[in-house]
């Protein structure tokens, strides 16, 4: 009996997320007296996810599976699975493993729970607590099938380190034609930026900001922190930022350890997608914005001064502290 | 062209949320529901394809009587017909099944559903439906184009996007960007009188595996009141040292 993590990389390098579901993994592994096998996709040094209590790694090195393609991926864990006797599996909340998460449910005849914040609450019956209510409430759900799928929400778990050895095996699924029926024609991504979905630190611009030509200095808060970029909705549907970095309720869910928002209001649909992140600070030069009441820290003021300090401080501050 | 959009019924996005029966329970009192703003876009773009290239759309929903008036609403906005099934929404796997027998029998050749509904925020019918039927799957779509029995869709991917090609028959799970924002229409009046006389077919469930239960409900713990600083001198200092985020 195993416990199965998707550990995903890109372009051969783990991202962090793989390190907190497989840390996740080998917490649940521990609750059922279980062992942590991974599996990954065209992933180099995959011996190193034994630092976070992996002991095996099913390692698929694949030409064909060099672009992340759902079926494909969800048709070779499954074969895992089945390989490994997994019991429970896990992924993170990328888009691709949401993506792909159901696809597997649906094969394995198996419950799956997304946006899981803590490690099992109990294993009989097996119950995970996770967000709901796009973050206004939390679910406490029972998953009731043999085989159960659960998706970490981000920076939720954690990273923890648990060295054991990990075994490298080769691994590859017979997969055919028809697991290819979705192609990918064309991505548009840019290199090297931190996403909103991997970030740790996440800035993000709202209609306080006049105008897209004002960007540059959100930008340049995000550069000192190593953080992503993104954008109340009202940003992206005048086109002033791309609809990818759009976050809220409707838009993409921000989960990350330091929020920074930056002349938006705080419209409920916003910080229902945006209030599972640790630390909030708000800077607006409304006093009565209501974000005020849902964030930390906060400096009333005009953005066009206070941010542009803030960057000046933060690089004096990673100056001495680097 | 055959299209169904599925119609998740969710709470009004302002909406408070509270639970009841000892937090077993979302309760629904003075809640406004609406059409899942997910599923609203992937209505719109079915309107266009309506009009466009003359697709006939029907919409689906797991749902007791009470869904009933959110279905109107998107036969208001221009569906041509309504197939209700009859019973709680209350795990994904149990209503994606549900979905897939409605769809094997209307042999539809392009479904639109939501990413996600922002109630329970499951993410998990359509790709559950699309694989219990073993039709083609685009999750997270924000762009659709059909030409013949060829899909050309884009998707929203962590940090960008990526265009994929594929045929129908079609299972979409849709978000913002399948249409402009401003392409959103509020049904009018002769929307709204028509919408009463289309066709709104009740079924019964099958029977299917329910996958998960939501056991129990709680709020996040209220929190503390804003710290408001003067200079970012001060900022960089706390979430420093006590914030510990930086
Ligand atoms: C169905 C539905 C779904 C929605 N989903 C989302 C969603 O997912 N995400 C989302 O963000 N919104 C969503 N919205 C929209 C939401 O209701 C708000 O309209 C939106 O969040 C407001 O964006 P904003 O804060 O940028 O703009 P505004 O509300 O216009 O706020 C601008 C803020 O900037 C401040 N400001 C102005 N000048 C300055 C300055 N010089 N310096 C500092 N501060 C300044 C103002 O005081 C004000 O507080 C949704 C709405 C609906 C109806
Ligand atoms: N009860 C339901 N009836 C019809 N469609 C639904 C229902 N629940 C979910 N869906 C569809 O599935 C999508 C994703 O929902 P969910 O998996 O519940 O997050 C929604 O946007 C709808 O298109």
């Amino acid at each position: 009996m195993s416990v199965l993590v998707y550990t995903e990389s890109e372009n051969g390098k783990f991202k962090k997320s793989a390190f907190e579901v497989a840390s996740y993994a080998k917490a649940v592994a521990d609750q059922l007296g279980a062992s942590v096998t991974a599996i990954s996709f065209n992933a180099d040094d995959s011996e190193q996810l034994g630092t976070y209590g992996v002991s095996k790694v099913l390692n698929v090195t694949d030409d064909k599976l060099g672009t992340f393609n759902a079926l494909a991926y969800a048709n070779s864990i499954e074969q895992a699975a089945k390989k490994e006797n997994a019991q429970v599996i896990i992924v993170s909340s990328s888009t691709n493993s949401k993506f792909l998460a159901p696809i597997l449910a649906a094969k394995l005849k198996a419950g799956y729970v997304p946006n899981v914040v803590a490690a099992p609450e109990s294993t009989s019956p097996f119950s995970v607590k996770r967000t709901a209510f796009s973050n206004k409430g939390f679910a406490h759900t029972e998953i009731t099938t043999e085989t159960k799928i659960i998706g970490v929400s981000n920076n939720a778990f954690g990273v923890k380190e648990n060295q054991t050895t990990a075994i490298v095996e080769a691994f590859n699924a017979d997969l055919n034609d028809a697991d290819f029926s979705v192609k990918s024609i064309e991505i548009d991504k840019v290199a090297g930026q931190v996403t909103i979905a991997d970030a740790e630190i996440v800035v993000s611009g709202g209609r306080g900001l006049k105008g897209p030509e004002n960007w540059r200095m959100v930008e340049e808060l995000a550069e000192v922190l190593g953080a992503a970029t993104a954008c109340s909705k009202p940003v992206s549907d005048m086109g002033w930022r791309p609809h990818g970095e759009h976050v809220g309720q409707t838009g993409k869910p921000v989960a990350a350890n330091l929020y920074i928002a930056i002349g938006i209001s705080g419209a409920i649909q916003h910080l229902a997608g945006v209030s599972s992140s640790k630390t909030k600070v708000v800077i607006n030069s409304d006093p009565e914005a209501p974000f005020f009441k849902a964030a930390d820290y906060g400096i009333v003021g005009d953005a066009f001064e206070v941010v542009p300090k803030l960057i000046e401080k933060l690089k004096e501050f990673k100056a001495q502290n680097a | 062209m055959k299209i169904l959009v599925c119609i998740s019924n969710v709470p009004d996005t302002t909406s408070k949320i509270n639970f009841t029966d000892g937090d077993t329970k979302f309760d629904t009192n003075g809640v406004q529901f609406v059409i899942n703003p997910n599923d609203e876009f992937g209505l719109t773009r079915a309107m266009w394809f309506k009009e466009k290239q003359g697709a006939t759309v029907h919409i689906a929903t797991v749902g007791e009587a009470s869904v009933e008036p959110t279905m109107r609403k998107a036969l208001a906005i221009g569906a041509d017909e309504a197939i209700r099934i009859n019973t709680a929404p209350t795990d994904g796997f149990f209503v994606a099944e549900q979905l897939a027998n409605v769809i094997k029998d209307g042999a539809y050749d392009l479904v639109i559903a939501g990413r996600e509904s922002i109630d329970y925020n499951g993410g998990m019918v359509p790709g559950i439906l699309a694989t219990l039927l073993g039709m083609n799957f685009v999750n997270t779509c924000i762009s659709l184009e059909i030409e013949g029995s060829t899909a050309t869709a884009i998707r929203e991917i962590d940090g960008g996007k990526e265009t994929v090609q594929t045929s129908l028959p079609l299972v979409i799970g849709g978000q913002k960007g399948l249409v402009q924002e401003s392409d959103l229409k509020i049904p009018n009046m002769r929307g709204i009188m028509m919408a009463r006389k289309k066709t709104l077919t009740v079924v019964e469930p099958v029977d299917a595996i329910i996958a998960t239960k939501d056991a129990k409900f709680d709020k996040p713990v209220a929190k503390g009141s804003v710290k408001l600083v003067n200079s970012a001198d001060e900022l960089v200092d706390l979430l420093h040292n006590e914030a510990k985020v930086i």
